[in-house]
């Protein structure tokens, strides 16, 4: 039963100093699911997946990652272990070219030997990038940087991606190509984890939903066992 | 104007040694925002570890490069790794002030070990030439310091643009979190880079050695060039620290020419308040 988890966090509580900002948050991942964490700002979405990746050390709480333990661990190793996050705000490496931000993403010993075929791939996916190979990543536009930001975190070929606010700040035709790709992705058999504040479009692309308020899961569901009614009052607490 | 070509020729090969000397402190600010005060001190301490194993190995100081380089890429791991990667935040003081301690402490322990004679790494080639024409002489220790000066900068900017590792540190200078979710290491990739620029910073003590003498107390002095140097050129740019060494130095010689020996620090300074007051930023600068 266990062998198809992903991603089980259980019981998380996560810290800033003296500020709570996880409240005993527990979620599960299904390989090859989408999964969608929706809620307001400051709800603690991106702190959940900060978490998860390892850019935070959460106070305590499980997290295992297709049966490994990866409480605590940090970023880079979770990379290793194929865990990706697609940071909040893109974080494109401004003074490097696309080509070399792609590149970086290859960085693990694991990575590098395919890094060939997995260029090809994305050039496939993202013709643009191909395109704007060889331009500064700050040169691009929002939608180009955030399907960079995608597709150098799809460079090191992981099990699971962890994409946070892909949309922000996007126009809705590139937000509507955006998901189409992370749906073609997905049906090759990778596992992804949105986190998004626009409650519609997630709710249509996911598997399975989590509504986040003040740092605790209020409500989770099918998309399509939820009302709208009910997803509405727990976005908004009311 | 054939009195010109000495004073310009040589100030063209010491820009390549002025070049190197400042490439390593540049490198670190262009990394982690460190101002490595402590970056000629260092230097003085690989020209002091080339000395050693002259006097020991009997060798020459170019041949004890294939060891000095090494040892002081480990020096610099050390530094960055378990000292300045500790108090690395958001703050600059901190470095600044750890980067200080090292310096003085480097200082002392070479005062302590070497005493305060006047030093130099003995070479026939420091007082050979090159005649070319009548008038116009290659110093040949000196065409030695500008080769090996844009061979080690050609080969760091080659190492930057098309290794992993290189790329690696640019990438982790640009956005430290992002890098770490590429799988880097930042903390570890700074360590490594401070053992490069330490490397550069070796590859510039043995050449200081062969060319001038030093004394213990001597970093500062070269700290002072590299500081005229990044600052002429641009702080974290590979192009500036070349065109601001050839800056430096042809005004430094040519200023001596002019105005007499006494002048020759001078008139770099000059140049180095007008880069100031007419582009801030340096040369090839970008902030």
């Amino acid at each position: 039963m266990s062998d198809d988890l992903a991603l089980q966090v259980e019981n998380l509580d996560v810290h800033y100093k003296d500020f709570q900002a996880l409240w005993n948050v527990s979620l599960e991942v299904k390989r090859g699911e989408i999964v969608s964490i929706i809620g307001a700002n400051g709800a603690g979405k991106s702190t959940l997946l900060n978490t998860i990746s390892g850019l935070m050390v959460p106070t305590q709480g499980h997290i295992t990652f297709f049966g490994k333990d990866i409480f605590g661990l940090s970023a880079h190793k979770n990379l290793a272990g194929g865990l990706s996050l697609v940071p909040e705000g893109r974080r494109v490496f401004s003074r490097l070219t696309v080509y070399e931000n792609l590149v970086m993403g290859s960085y693990t010993p694991r990575a590098r030997s395919g890094r060939d075929e997995a260029l090809d791939r994305l050039y496939n996916l993202f013709p643009i990038l191909k395109a704007r190979s060889d331009q500064m990543a700050d040169t691009l536009s929002g939608g180009e940087q955030q399907m960079l930001a995608i597709a150098r975190a799809l460079m090191s070929d992981p099990k699971m991606v962890l994409c946070d606010e892909v949309s922000l700040g996007l126009a809705p035709a590139v937000i509507k190509d955006i998901y189409k790709r992370l749906n073609q992705i997905n049906d090759e058999g990778l596992t992804i984890v949105l986190v998004e504040q626009d409650i519609q479009r997630s709710l249509k692309a996911a598997r399975h939903a989590y509504v986040m308020l003040e740092g605790k899961v209020v409500l989770e569901g099918d998309p399509s066992s939820l009302t709208e009614e009910e997803v509405k009052k727990a976005y908004f607490g009311i | 104007m054939e009195e010109l070509a000495q004073p310009i020729l040589n100030g063209i090969l010491l820009g390549g040694l002025y070049a190197i000397v400042a490439i390593g402190m540049s490198t670190m600010f262009g990394i982690v925002k460190l101002v490595n005060l402590a970056h000629g001190d260092l230097m003085i301490l690989a020209s002091f570890l080339c000395l050693s194993f002259m006097t020991w190995l009997g060798v020459s100081p170019l041949l004890s490069l294939f060891v000095v380089v090494p040892i002081m890429y480990f020096v610099g791991f050390f530094v960055q790794g378990y000292l300045i990667n500790r108090v690395l935040g958001k703050e600059m003081e901190p470095p600044l002030l750890v980067a200080f301690g090292i310096s003085i402490i480097l200082q002392n322990l070479l005062l302590l070990i070497f005493t305060p004679d006047a030093r130099t790494l003995e070479t026939s080639l420091a007082i050979k030439t090159i005649p070319i024409a009548d008038f116009l002489n290659i110093p040949v220790i000196y065409l030695i310091d500008f080769l090996l000066g844009l061979g080690s900068i050609s080969a760091l900017y080659f190492f930057f643009q098309r290794t992993y590792m290189g790329r690696a540190i640019r990438a982790a200078s640009d956005d430290e979190t992002a890098a770490q979710l590429m799988g880097v290491n930042t903390r570890n990739i700074y360590a490594k880079a401070m053992g490069i620029a330490m490397m550069t910073a070796a590859m510039a003590g043995v050449l200081i050695g062969m060319t001038f003498t030093f004394y213990p107390h001597t970093g500062p002095q070269y700290l002072i060039i590299a500081f005229g140097v990044v600052v002429i050129g641009g702080l974290g740019s590979m192009k500036g620290a070349l065109a601001g060494g050839l800056i430096l130095a042809i005004a430094q010689l040519l200023g001596a020419h002019f105005f007499g020996p006494g002048f020759q620090l001078f008139c770099g300074y000059v140049v180095l308040l007008v880069v100031l007051a007419l582009r801030p930023q340096g040369i090839f600068g970008t902030i």
